[in-house]
């Protein structure tokens, strides 16, 4: 087990490594003026010389490269070329409201996918339909259209939720809830459809399984045989449906906390891309991986806890 | 798009026949309506638009739907409809360029990557690691800071990383298709690998891969439109998303701006994900169809009389089967797999119910316990089980005598046992929860059960998960869990057919040694006449869903009367013995020769 994850955690370093050097030399592109902007268009050669020099621009790309990974393994991000701010602040205090909005959506969709999937699948029928039809139209529309219908109705007519704006929840917990409310539903409407189908689409699976004809042939009630067997059966893979969601999550986040002004990853993304403020979107990419790479990992160890074939080999 | 799994499954046709079938779909037709009209707006809007949409009118902005301007002015002054209908045709091209950056570069390294392996393969899967590790709004954000707000780069870009969605179901495809036989055949026979890929390997990707473009271009238009919504598009090629982005900024004056983008995104989005769908159902034939037979059923022709050969032992019946019809729904009407015949098991008898695959025997046994697979019903007839009807019965009815009076040993073991729980758990569950013994009673009992079945290591099997024993070992296991109730009954399905040839001879022992133990009935099905001879009283003979003869073992053997019996004695090898005695001859010998 310990071998497994070790494993898994390898070829994890190995792919935030290849995410960090192809993002570091693909954005090198884009940043011939960078020093320029940061000086003014207005500032003199000898002033963006200056610039050049704090930010370390004038060096070989290859030396400012080893520079940032020497930080970097050191838990040292740098700073932002814009603001100054030191990025491994800024991104991990924007990541945990990130991170709070995809986990509050995966935990809300993992509740109702289940729950709907497993009711479609034993309930067929008109049920069944009902669910499918909901879970089609849910990921066919565009999370953000989502996120503006449910801003139009809920923040601007029924005036139920704040339409933008977040609140920390040390500042106040009711107030931190009404702000995440709409974005997790808006984020999570998307998602729950293709978890329900999967688990649908096992339990069916799983409900033609010799074993359950078996277990039925003891005695065992329809009930007990669905929500013990069937459905620890269908959990495998439900959970790397569900691991997949938390990357498409994180992803949706950026939309809709600029829609609903929620200062999490999204606006910071946005905001170092377009300027070219390489050391924060290094940051941003690096931290993204590591949380990928972190919650894939966990859903293997689950995974692997799950089927014993894969625990015991 | 992530729910789509790679299936391999054999397509069906995908010729002109798929564009009606999906007409006549109900989900297709309307949704590939609502796409032509959309896609016919997008393609006329040149000539259609009554403006120039980038056109402002001071006196126009946020104007009011009226004769001028249709459905009224945008914050700059703009005319809404012909800015609607110019973003309609750059929505869906760049939706459609996504599709096929996707469709080219994994169609393309699939085949490659499938047919050759090596490099590529690996590449391929490194490459489908990382898009599956990184948010694509990141890359294309970060994408755009160096190639600039264009349109086209962002959405090639787009189709590159969501081009793995094909690269996985050809990658699987190719790999499936490569070994089959044919792909051998083609190679021995000096096709080149290009004529190879062309001709045999296109054809098994079709599907998959049209099924998927819907799809993909749906994710297309939404990640565009999202792009855009947050102002990263280029302003001069105006899309659904960029008027959503005016739109929202001034929603306080005017909501008007946000509906109709809204709509035709929404409309077009959902249009082609429920065409995915349809084209689902129709390629791969999932289709939710309620198999609701049009036609009545019925008996399509009389059965005869069975011959019995009137021999039977006092004794009176623990199970009685009669003029049993079982029917699964097919086309418009049903295919009925029994029909008809008798069926009598005293108690304490070993009777076997032997016919070729396919004779209905096992769906017979499945009508016994109520446990007929999906669509099967008892259309008629009776099962009487010691004095009470069986048919008709409600299923927790049922319930109450399976387990506890009726049990049940399956053909093939390794199936049989849900991998996910320990050996121990699947024995002591039943008699905790329909027997109503305390845990640790059960586990005894369980334990005991295992040693009696010829278990070496009770303790080591019953912590054990199935994977873990092997093929004979899982059979033994299922065998302690059907009689840990003690039943009445025990109906066994081919319980050596998938074992080994001296397993089997095992298997039938212990049995033979239950039964003498509990009493029980055992109802044996099988194709092999070694079994029949080796453990069974009597024998009734299945032919085509109807039991032909039934009498002793002994008489049916001697004098056989029916031409099918006689024809199946006739298919045993010259040379082995053709009337063994019960339980003279070992079920080992003969079993593995008599009819395979």
């Amino acid at each position: 087990m310990l071998s497994f994850v070790s494993r898994r955690l390898a070829t994890g370093v190995g792919l935030i490594a290849t995410l960090a050097v192809l993002t570091f030399f693909f954005l090198q592109f884009g940043v011939s003026d960078v020093a320029q902007r940061i000086a003014g268009q207005q500032a003199g050669p000898d002033a963006v010389a200056v610039v050049e020099e704090r930010i370390g621009v004038d060096r070989p790309v290859i030396v400012q490269f080893g520079d940032w990974v020497g930080s970097a393994l050191t838990g040292d991000l740098g700073r932002s070329w814009f603001s100054g701010q030191e990025v491994t602040e800024a991104v991990m205090s924007r990541m945990a409201v990130t991170v709070s909005l995809a986990v509050g959506s995966v935990v809300l969709t993992a509740l109702l996918g289940v729950t709907l999937g497993a009711l479609a699948a034993t309930r067929r029928g008109w049920s069944d339909r009902g669910v499918q039809f909901l879970a089609v139209l849910g990921q066919a529309i565009p999370g953000f259209l989502m996120a503006l219908a449910l801003v139009l109705v809920f923040a601007i007519n029924l005036d139920w939720f704040p339409a933008t704006g977040y609140t920390r929840p040390s500042e106040s917990v009711p107030g931190w809830l009404l702000s995440i409310t709409l974005p997790v539903i808006a984020l999570t409407v998307g998602s729950i459809g293709g978890v329900a189908q999967q688990v649908r689409g096992s339990m069916i699976d799983a409900f033609e399984r010799d074993y359950v004809r078996t277990l039925r042939s003891r005695g065992l009630p329809q009930r007990s045989v669905v929500f013990q067997h069937v459905l620890r059966n269908a959990a495998g893979p439900a959970l790397t449906v569900l691991g997949l969601q938390f990357v498409i999550l994180l992803g949706g986040a950026v939309i809709v906390e600029t829609l609903f002004s929620i200062p999490g990853l999204g606006p910071l993304a946005l905001n170092a891309t377009s300027q070219g403020d390489i050391p924060v979107v290094m940051g941003i990419v690096v931290v993204t991986g590591v949380i990928v790479v972190l919650v894939n990992t966990l859903v293997d160890v689950i995974q692997a806890w799950v089927n014993p074939k894969v625990r015991l080999s | 798009m992530s729910s789509v799994t790679p299936a391999a499954a054999p397509a069906r046709r995908t010729g002109p026949g798929l564009f009606l079938r999906l007409l006549r779909h109900p989900l297709g037709g309307v949704s590939m309506l609502i796409l032509a009209v959309v896609v016919l707006l997008g393609a006329l809007a040149p000539w259609l638009a009554p403006f120039d949409p980038s056109a402002t009118d001071l006196h126009m902005i946020l104007a009011e739907p009226g004769p001028e301007y249709l459905l009224g002015g945008d914050a700059a002054g703009r005319d809404i409809l012909s800015r609607l209908l110019v973003a309609t045709a750059f929505s869906l091209a760049g939706g459609l360029l996504v599709m096929a950056v996707a469709v080219t570069v994994g169609l393309t390294a699939g085949l490659v990557a499938g047919y050759y392996g090596g490099l590529i393969d690996a590449a391929g899967a490194w490459f489908t690691a990382l898009t599956m590790s990184l948010p694509s709004i990141i890359v294309l954000i970060a994408a755009r800071s160096v190639m600039g707000p264009s349109m086209w780069w962002t959405m090639a870009i787009f189709g590159l990383f969501i081009s793995p969605v094909y690269y996985r179901v050809v990658y699987t495809s190719v790999r499936s298709v490569r070994n089959e036989l044919y792909v051998d055949a083609a190679r021995t026979s000096g096709l080149g690998d290009g004529r190879i890929i062309g001709r045999h390997v296109l054809l098994a990707v079709r599907a998959p891969v049209i099924l998927l473009m819907s799809g993909v271009i749906a994710a297309g238009i939404g990640m565009q439109a999202g792009f855009d919504f947050l102002g990263l598009g280029d302003p001069t090629t105006p899309t659904w998303g960029q008027m959503l982005n005016e739109g929202f900024y001034n929603i306080n004056r005017s909501s008007n701006l946000v509906l109709w983008p809204a709509l035709v995104l929404g409309l077009t989005t959902v249009a082609l994900t429920l065409l995915g769908t349809a084209l689902r159902d129709e390629l791969e034939g999932t289709g939710d169809k309620r198999h609701k037979a049009a036609r009545p059923w019925a008996l399509d022709q009389e059965v005869p009389a069975d011959i019995d050969h009137g021999d039977e032992p006092a004794g009176d019946a623990l199970l009685t089967v009669r003029d049993l019809a079982v029917a699964y729904p097919a086309g418009e009407g049903y295919a009925t797999v029994v029909k008809g015949g008798r069926l009598s098991v005293r108690r304490g008898e070993t009777h076997g119910l032997i016919g070729e695959s396919g004779s209905g025997k096992t769906q017979t046994a499945f009508s016994i316990l109520g446990l007929l697979p999906k669509g099967g019903k008892v259309m008629a007839g009776s099962i009487v089980f010691d004095g009470e009807e069986l048919v008709g019965r409600t299923d927790a009815q049922l319930n109450a005598l399976r387990g506890s009076r009726i049990a049940y040993v399956p053909q093939e073991p390794m199936s049989n046992l849900d991998p996910s729980f320990t050996v121990g758990h699947q024995l002591t569950e039943p008699l905790v929860k329909v027997l109503g013994m305390k845990k640790a009673e059960a586990r005894g009992r369980a334990l005991s059960l295992l040693a009696r079945v010829g278990i070496p290591d009770p303790q080591r099997a019953f912590d054990s998960y199935p994977h873990q024993l092997s093929g004979g070992m899982a059979q033994r296991v299922l065998i302690a869990g059907a009689v840990s109730s003690h039943p009445d009954l025990l109906i066994a399905d081919e319980p050596t057919t998938a074992l080994d040839v001296t397993v089997q001879a095992e298997v039938l022992d212990l049995l033979r040694d239950l039964q003498d133990e509990l009493g029980m009935a055992i109802l044996i099905v099988t194709h092999n006449f070694g079994v029949v001879a080796d453990i069974c009283d009597r024998v009734t003979v299945m032919q085509k869903g109807v039991m032909v003869e039934t009498g002793a073992t002994r008489a049916v053997f001697e004098n056989p009367r029916h031409e099918y019996t006689r024809a199946l004695f006739a298919a045993i090898p010259q040379g082995a013995p053709r009337s063994p005695l019960p339980g003279v001859s070992s079920a080992g010998s003969l079993g593995a020769g008599a009819l395979r």
